[in-house]
């Protein structure tokens, strides 16, 4: 894919594409799958001129994803943020509400067994999209949001939130998974995860790390967290409380597979 | 005539815009910087000093705040709103020129990429430094910003990239930015974004935060004045200087700026 490119465009004229990517999960041994459908609310797609074919490319989306995975794995339908800050008054709170209602919707049509909010910084927003996915849906409603490290150590997603803070507001949202995704690679989750289950020692949650921070590498990008380390770090997650651990940006079907094999031995 | 610009900039810092604003809950039904900022034209205090004592100070412990995560994105935005109401009331005097800004600042998201969050913060904190800001928005190919370049001479560009595939896009238009103005003066940022990056292709500054870019573009118009060797210059000298003394390896960086995205959206 090229910049600039809509990526949920590709579930349509790369579906093979899309596809092929999705079963390389499954054959990795991911028990769940997202969609390809991070950037697919209306007000996303609008900046491609494509949010008259919000429904369409949304239900492809979770399309593909049912057929790599058969109906013994779970289907996550994914819904990112919208970009927009509701503060600066740019769209209201109804407005938001229905896209991520009417994204939601399209996804369930298109076979997901859930959805997962992801990326979110903002409570405002992760909470409309957790309620319009349920109330839209009926489906279970998983969210996470992304927390960088503060210069004095802290967890925060970008508009200040901190783990502590999240759970019981995603909670009274009606989101029956929590958790974090995103970042700065795996290790980080380990401190975000311990707040999380400071807040609620029962919430089952998600960690979906992304494999480290990009580096610029003749002409190419990188993902410098190799499989075998985020691997290492499961034991931790485990010994934790994470219910559910996955892989975000960069993290390859090498990694979901390690992943696997590490619980697996811890099981035993 | 010092106190009232003190309070702007306390409103500014804290993000109050007007009296009726609810935000901050602890300034409630306080004047707040559209109010100020009328009265302090009113005592006759001059365009010029109401942004240079009132508004610029404010945007700076902003800035800093932010850098050292003291405030996140939800504070600044209230900032810049209260900078903006009370930049209506200096506008008129903006445009007769009878207050000049330090310079122009030419800033948009590398084509391919449509974030803007990170970008709109850096060029409310270099707007609230006392910068005319040219904002080109998102998916901005090379050639539009070159155009902005050949129309605001002496101007220095910010380029902001939150993906990174788009990163690269990045790599690409400082190319051919430099390839026709070797000597243009480019800053760049974002969230996958690193100063080793940003030597790799050719770039001339970064900085994990918006302040760093007000303090580069500060350092900057320093050198400039050092080089003069006065400071009271008008704004046409200026742009003039800058275009003639601003090669690439003339100025060595110090501080440390750039326009910033984080993940979000």
């Amino acid at each position: 894919m090229k910049p600039g490119e809509c990526p949920e465009l590709w579930n349509i004229e790369h579906r093979e594409e899309v596809f092929d990517i999705a079963r390389s999960y499954v054959e990795a041994g991911s028990d769940m799958i997202e969609t390809n459908s991070f950037g697919g609310s209306r007000f996303k797609l609008r900046h491609y001129g494509l949010d008259d074919r919000t429904r369409e490319l949304n239900r492809a989306a979770a399309e593909i994803s049912r057929e790599a995975c058969g109906c013994e794995r779970i289907v996550l339908g994914s819904v990112g943020p919208t970009g927009i800050i509701l503060m600066t008054g740019e769209v209201d709170a109804g407005e938001l509400y229905e896209a991520f209602g009417e994204q939601a919707a399209a996804l369930t049509e298109g076979g997901a067994d859930a959805i997962v909010v992801e990326t979110m910084s903002d409570l405002e927003e992760a909470s409309l999209a957790i309620r319009a996915a349920r109330e839209c849906t009926g489906l279970d409603v998983i969210c996470t949001m992304t927390f960088e490290k503060t210069v004095d150590g802290q967890y925060r997603t970008m508009m200040g939130v901190s783990p502590f803070e999240m759970v019981p507001v995603l909670k009274e949202a009606g989101a029956c998974v929590v958790g974090s995704n995103c970042g700065n690679g795996t290790e980080g989750m380990i401190a975000i995860l311990k707040e999380i289950r400071r807040a609620d020692p029962d919430v089952p949650v998600l960690i979906q790390g992304n494999a480290g921070l990009p580096e610029y590498r003749e002409g190419k990008t990188v993902f410098n967290e190799k499989p075998e380390v985020t691997a290492s770090f499961v034991p931790d997650l485990v010994k934790f409380g994470a219910s559910i651990i996955g892989g975000c940006c960069g993290t390859t079907p090498q990694h979901i597979s390690l992943i696997g094999r590490e619980l697996r031995r811890l099981r035993e | 005539m010092n106190n009232i610009l003190e309070q702007l900039g306390h409103c500014i810092e804290f993000g109050k815009i007007n009296q009726s604003s609810p935000y901050p809950p602890d300034m409630k039904d306080m004047d707040g910087a559209d109010e100020l900022a009328r009265q302090a034209l009113k005592m006759g205090i001059s365009a010029s000093e109401i942004l240079q004592s009132g508004l610029v100070p404010g945007m700076e412990r902003v800035g800093v705040k932010f850098r050292e995560n003291k405030v996140f994105v939800p504070q600044v935005l209230m900032s810049a709103k209260a900078m903006h109401a009370a930049m209506e009331h200096l506008k008129p005097f903006f445009q007769s020129g009878e207050v000049a800004r330090k310079g122009k600042f030419v800033i948009g998201t590398v084509s391919g990429d449509l974030h803007d969050i990170g970008k709109n913060l850096v060029g409310m904190m270099i707007e609230g430094a006392g910068w005319e800001v040219i904002d080109l928005g998102v998916d901005v190919p090379a050639s539009k910003l070159i155009e902005a370049i050949e129309k605001n001479p002496g101007c220095l560009v910010g380029l902001s990239a939150l993906l990174t595939t788009t990163m690269i896009n990045m790599a690409d238009t400082v190319r051919e930015i430099k390839s026709s103005y070797p000597s243009q003066k480019i800053l760049v940022g974002g969230a996958p974004l690193t100063d080793n990056f940003r030597k790799e292709i050719g770039a001339d500054f970064y900085s994990p935060d918006p302040q760093g870019a007000v303090e580069y573009l500060q350092s900057v118009t320093e050198q400039i004045m050092k080089l003069l060797d006065f400071s009271n210059i008008a704004f046409e000298t200026w742009v003039f200087c800058l275009k003639n003394l601003l090669v690439a390896e003339s100025l060595p960086p110090t501080g440390h700026g750039g326009p910033s995205c984080r993940p979000g959206d």
